[in-house]
């Protein structure tokens, strides 16, 4: 009879994704923070598809998914704006990178991590956004806003909660 | 080797993926600015796919929520649309009364354009469309409209409101425009300011505002003033509102330059729809002058209307004169032969006006006006003589008057030599006490105590023999 051992955490609870919810939800992730944006121009403060990145790389558990991840979901975002694209590709890149590097040894389904993990990766892509416009395109005029940033932090946080609650219906054991 | 690439697997792909965006980041910063074409080839057919892929939901969705919105504003919610008909013919009214009064200016101004050969831009086409999108970031301020090539909309177009500039079109589809609005980071037109003339920048900052940042200290800029586009930037016809100046302070970063602030006309957070500006042309359209010419025409009806008016009140004025005169002639007894002379000797020949002349005293005493000697007749030492007063202006019914000399007529105080004619039933219109009388200086009642009390034997003697006729008290 064969053993089973499990040599990490990874192996224990890594989580695999349909096609169809690995293409369709970033897809609507862009499109509802698109459609929020426009509806009411405060909600443009929220990062929907920083979210979705998150999710997908603390539950794959694998680095280099999660850099792919993130740098298809933040190049789909650039592309809607008026920005050189990759601005958005390389922040969500990093973010998913170290992602999914916390998800192989931290238990990311108990909701205080995941209030610490959003808290901190939101913030995280603001620093990211900001030296990517200060020091690569050398924008004018950029400061960085500390209280409207840590708002927006406060603010994907809270909506973060339950849109990982909603997706975790979707997972399936690798 | 192979034990390197499988053992860093994870960083090694970080490092791909971040040099390759970085490489492409680069090439698109240096990239020469080559007009109508803001993105090179490649980026272009990104953004292409991916609003190909998100605009259909847009649209979808944008037109769930028109549908309903319109849907009951048009049809359901129909209450004050009679009281806002009236507004509107109203407002109509007072706009052609304001277009007539505009448009003798406006005509002279084109006549003076035409005469220095003055170039400037009309708008002579727009094509309406609907917000239906928008970047899903505030760190890029960009809307999409559903219009795109297919309706002749360009590159560089500039897009407005009735309130003024929003943007300018930055990238077209076949179907859809990408809209650089004036409040992105990335985006910059020409103004002017109306009061004083001055020409600047405005470019979008960080937070959603609009600034102006390249304009040193003057006195003359202040907060309030209305900022126009100049049209310098081949983007924005000249003319068109951008703002008002909301605050000046020195930018601390760039010295020494200012920082001023304009809150945008039109609300950029809330768009819906805008128009775009596709075409121009150096004279006037033509329906602008067909409204012009009509502006005129009727400036010169009303000012008809009023000669007219006027006419008629002169007219009418001159008649109800005759008309006042016939009856003066015809009831002679209506006019005062003395009213010509009385007029002549009321009128006031200094600005302060007539002063009021005393009423006649029913009962003279130590307070009357008048009956204190000047100060110059005093003889200092003098023995206590006895208090006289001036004679009865009129007859006490419980005394007798005695027959008064002429000249007692005139008023003591007053100074004035002529007679006055003082009226007879003043008695019975003035049925004062004796101590209303004591307290009554020119028509004001002054309290007793208040005045200063005189006695019998401080007072001097008589030098006129006008005192030594009232009786004694």
């Amino acid at each position: 009879m064969p053993s089973l051992s499990y040599t990490s955490r990874r192996e224990l609870e890594e989580h695999s994704f349909s096609p169809a919810v690995t293409l369709l939800v970033p897809v609507a992730a862009i499109l509802v923070q698109v459609l929020l944006a426009k509806l009411y121009w405060r909600l443009a403060m929220l990062d929907l598809p920083l979210i979705v990145t998150i999710f997908f790389s603390v539950s794959r558990r694998s680095p280099a998914v999660g850099t792919v991840t993130g740098a298809a979901i933040g190049l789909i975002q650039d592309a809607l704006t008026g920005r050189p694209v990759g601005v958005n590709g390389m922040a969500k890149s990093v973010i998913g990178y170290i992602a999914a590097s916390i998800g192989i040894k931290v238990d990311v389904d108990s909701l205080l991590t995941r209030i610490l993990m959003n808290f901190g990766f939101s913030l995280l892509n603001s620093l990211i956004l900001f030296l990517i416009n200060r020091r690569m395109l050398g924008t004018p005029g950029a400061h960085p806003a500390y209280a409207q940033e840590l708002l927006r932090a406060v603010a994907n946080t809270v909506v973060s909660i339950p849109i990982f609650l909603l997706l975790d219906t979707t997972k399936r054991v690798a | 080797m192979e034990s390197f690439f499988t053992r860093f697997k994870n960083v090694l792909v970080l490092v791909a993926v971040l040099l390759a965006q970085t490489i492409g980041l680069a090439i698109q910063v240096r990239r020469p600015v080559v007009k109508g074409e803001p993105d090179g080839v490649k980026v272009t057919l990104l953004r292409t796919s991916v609003v190909a892929v998100v605009t259909p939901f847009e649209k979808f969705f944008h037109g769930i929520g028109y549908n309903v919105r319109y849907g009951w504003s048009n049809y359901i919610d129909l209450r004050d649309t009679r009281q806002q008909n009236r507004n509107l013919k109203d407002e109509i009214a007072r706009l052609r009364l304001e277009q007539a009064q505009m448009a003798e200016d406006a005509l002279e101004g084109q006549r003076l354009q035409t005469l220095l050969d003055f170039q400037r831009n009309y708008v002579t086409s727009t094509v309406a469309a609907q917000v239906i999108g928008s970047s899903g970031t505030d760190q890029s301020r960009v809307v999409y409209i559903d219009k795109g090539a297919a309706n002749g909309l360009k590159v560089d177009q500039a897009v407005i409101t009735p309130d003024g500039i929003v943007g300018k079109i930055r990238e077209t589809y076949p179907h859809t425009s990408q809209v650089l609005l004036i409040n992105d980071q990335g985006s910059g037109a020409g103004v002017l300011l109306e009061k004083t003339r001055i020409r600047a920048i405005v470019r979008g900052s960080q937070g959603g505002r609009i600034v102006i940042t390249n304009l040193t200290p003057d006195n003359r800029i202040k907060p309030g003033e209305k900022v126009l586009t100049s049209g310098g930037d081949q983007v924005y016809p000249r003319g068109l509102n951008v703002g008002v100046i909301e605050s000046i302070e020195p930018d601390l970063e760039h010295q020494p330059y200012t920082l001023i602030q304009v809150k945008p006309t039109t609300n950029l957070f809330q768009l819906e729809e805008v128009l775009v500006i596709t075409g121009t042309q150096g004279t006037l359209p033509a329906v602008a002058r067909k409204d012009l010419a009509q502006g005129a025409a009727t400036a010169k009806e009303i000012a008809k209307a009023r000669a007219a008016d006027d006419a008629e009140e002169a007219e009418a004025e001159a008649k109800a004169q005759s008309a006042a005169q016939i009856v003066a002639e015809k009831l002679p007894s209506l006019q005062d032969e003395k009213t010509p002379d009385d007029a002549s000797k009321t009128t006031p020949e200094s600005p302060a006006g007539v002063v009021p002349r005393p009423l006649p005293t029913l009962h003279p005493d130590r307070f009357t006006p008048g009956t204190t000697p000047p100060a110059s007749s005093l003889t200092p030492g003098a023995e206590h003589s006895v208090m006289t007063y001036p004679p009865q202006q009129t007859q006490h019914p419980a005394t007798k008057a005695e027959p008064q000399p002429e000249s007692n007529d005139s008023s003591p105080d007053s100074g004035d030599a002529a007679p006055v004619k003082r009226p007879a039933p003043i008695k019975k219109a003035l049925p004062q006490t004796p101590r209303q009388d004591q307290n009554q200086v020119q028509g004001q009642t002054v309290p007793a105590q208040t005045r200063p009390a005189v006695p019998k034997s401080a007072a001097p003697e008589p030098e006129t023999p006008s005192n030594t006729q009232g009786p004694d008290r």
